[in-house]
């Protein structure tokens, strides 16, 4: 048990410490890296739960979808970091007291069940999480699975949506034309006659 | 022995445990780190042969210490660190761009028995550790702090966010035919000849799948990440010596680690093609040997595709086939020729 136990302070010690840089950093890539650290560490955490499909997946999603694409749209963004940190002793007392209300709420919901751990099961060693995980979702919860993939559906495509629109300056180019296009179609031959390179002038003239 | 049993008391079990494990891990590390240095070798050898030329054959026979002679070169070079980078992640790059190509390779069976870490979830934990190698290129991108390294970092993330998907639907078609996430189980599914092996009945999947291998790895004729020709040498053109060494073990590694994937989960693995000749690794690293082959073979015939068309390919054509592909898959299952896709 000790070794689990020196594992879960020391990810728990990196995860509050990356949690506290990402709002305390200066660079917003180096935010957004120690975010990707916190992912990396709760992912850990729930390894060590025995939640090995919910720790991959929130690597294979956050890690390495949703942070990618997060750092990519941070790195080209060239933000002003003093304009952003103005309002912060004003909006703190407001701001700590949501954050005070949050975690009250949390404990409320979480700690009757979470803060007995004598109460865990302890899984045979061949229990896949991830086979038990999907028979309950495409059983017990199916239609609220769909129902949830249909709302992300819906969200995506009007993501799309929202940003199409035909520019008329648009130089894209249509991949199906350029297949069938014939040399005859770019290449004109012109038959003429050979060209014969005329003697140079004399150089006398210039001379004078 | 017995000192040591003394000196760690109860803890000596556990001890034992994590030394056994380090030993298993160096005997993963040490061929896959020669097979890398011989995949250079080879890789000179193979392009010089398709260009008429002879390749490196000056250290040793038949250039046979090339790898060697280039690693020492290599570590002896000074390595440069340009004045308004970002110092710590400049060197964070490379550590993140190797760690995980060498991770990956905890799961991956060489045998029915012969596996670091047996996991149910295998094939996940593998595409979560090929998820998190862009990080490398990008962190070494955007702290080299040049022009160029930055385009290239931008051009690798986009690529391989987009392959990525298509990559991991192909192997939904494989998880759906093994019913089982564990790479042992994958293989041991495609048992009795090379006609029950998943690259017949999942074909289209096994042509996409071994394409976005390419562009994953950022392979010609998908290297816009490195385009020379555009920009000088992508995402480490500030990095010199080891540094400089490390994307290369890395781009290597895997390359390796995607065609054991496509052998594994495609190829049959270690099983033999026909069932009257014995299963053995050997057949395993000749079907990695073919497909490194491809690699090679690619990149000495195929001219760079332009950026657009890309993307085109990954979005426009790859997930479509994909997506349409998993659909006949779970109708065939429901009808009476389900046994083909098992």
């Amino acid at each position: 048990m000790l070794f689990t136990d020196i594992v879960f302070y020391v990810l728990s010690a990196i995860l509050l410490f990356s949690g506290i840089r990402v709002i305390t950093t200066r660079n917003p890539v180096h935010a957004a890296l120690f975010l990707v650290l916190a992912f990396f560490t709760a992912a850990g955490i729930w390894l060590l739960l025995e939640a090995e499909f919910l720790a991959i997946a929130l690597i294979l999603v956050y890690v390495g979808a949703v942070m990618v694409l997060f750092l990519f749209v941070v790195m080209m963004l060239d933000i002003n970091l003093d304009k952003l940190r103005e309002g912060f002793w004003e909006y703190l007392p407001m701001a700590g007291l949501i954050g005070i209300l949050m975690v009250v709420e949390m404990t409320m919901v979480l700690a009757e069940k979470n803060l007995h751990p004598s109460e865990a099961v302890e899984l045979p060693a061949n229990y896949s999480n991830t086979a038990a995980l999907g028979k309950v979702l495409y059983t017990d919860y199916l239609l609220p699975f769909e129902l949830a993939a249909v709302v992300l559906l819906v969200a995506m495509i009007a993501a799309i949506v929202l940003t199409l629109r035909e520019r008329k300056d648009n130089k894209s180019m249509n991949p199906a034309e350029q297949v069938k296009v014939k040399r005859n179609d770019r290449l004109r031959i012109v038959s003429m006659p050979a060209e014969v390179e005329e003697a140079p002038a004399a150089p006398t003239e210039e001379k004078k | 022995m017995q000192f040591f049993a003394e000196l760690f008391g109860s803890y000596w079990a556990d001890v034992q445990l994590v030394v056994w494990t380090l030993i298993k891990i160096v005997a993963i590390v040490l061929p896959l780190m020669i097979g890398v240095a011989y995949l250079t070798l080879a890789e000179r050898k193979v392009i010089g042969f398709m260009q008429v030329r002879i390749g490196p054959n000056r250290v040793g026979y038949f250039g046979l210490l090339q790898p060697l002679a280039d690693g020492l070169k290599l570590l002896f070079k000074e390595i440069i660190l340009p004045t308004a980078s970002n110092k710590a992640l400049f060197f964070i790059g490379p550590v993140l761009a190797i760690a995980p190509a060498f991770a990956a390779w905890a799961v991956i069976p060489f045998d029915a028995t012969l596996v670091l870490a047996n996991v149910d979830a295998g094939l996940l934990y593998i595409l979560a550790m090929t998820s998190v190698a862009v990080y490398g290129v990008i962190i070494a991108g955007w702290a080299s702090n040049s022009k160029y390294a930055f385009l290239g970092a931008l051009r690798s993330a986009a690529q391989i966010v987009s392959y990525e998907i298509a990559m991991g639907f192909t192997l939904v078609g494989v998880l759906m035919c093994a019913n089982s996430l564990n790479l042992g189980n994958i293989v041991m599914g495609q048992e009795g000849g090379f006609w029950h092996w998943y690259f017949l009945p999942l074909f289209p999947l096994f042509v996409v799948y071994f394409i976005s291998a390419v562009a994953e790895t950022n392979r010609a004729p998908f290297d816009v990440a490195e385009g020379e020709s555009e920009i000088v040498a992508g995402f480490h053109v500030e990095y010199s010596g080891m540094a400089f060494a490390v994307f290369f073990l890395a781009e290597y590694a895997n390359m390796m680690l995607v065609s054991m994937l496509a052998a594994l989960m495609f190829l049959g693995g270690w099983l033999s093609p026909v069932p009257f000749l014995p299963d053995s690794i050997l057949w395993l690293l000749a079907k990695v040997a073919f497909l490194l082959f491809l690699f090679l073979w690619f990149r000495a015939t195929f001219p760079r595709y332009r950026y657009d068309q890309i993307m085109r390919l990954g979005w426009k054509v790859f997930i479509p086939i994909t997506l349409v592909w998993i659909v006949v898959v779970g109708a065939m299952m429901q009808t009476q020729w389900a046994y083909l896709f098992h």
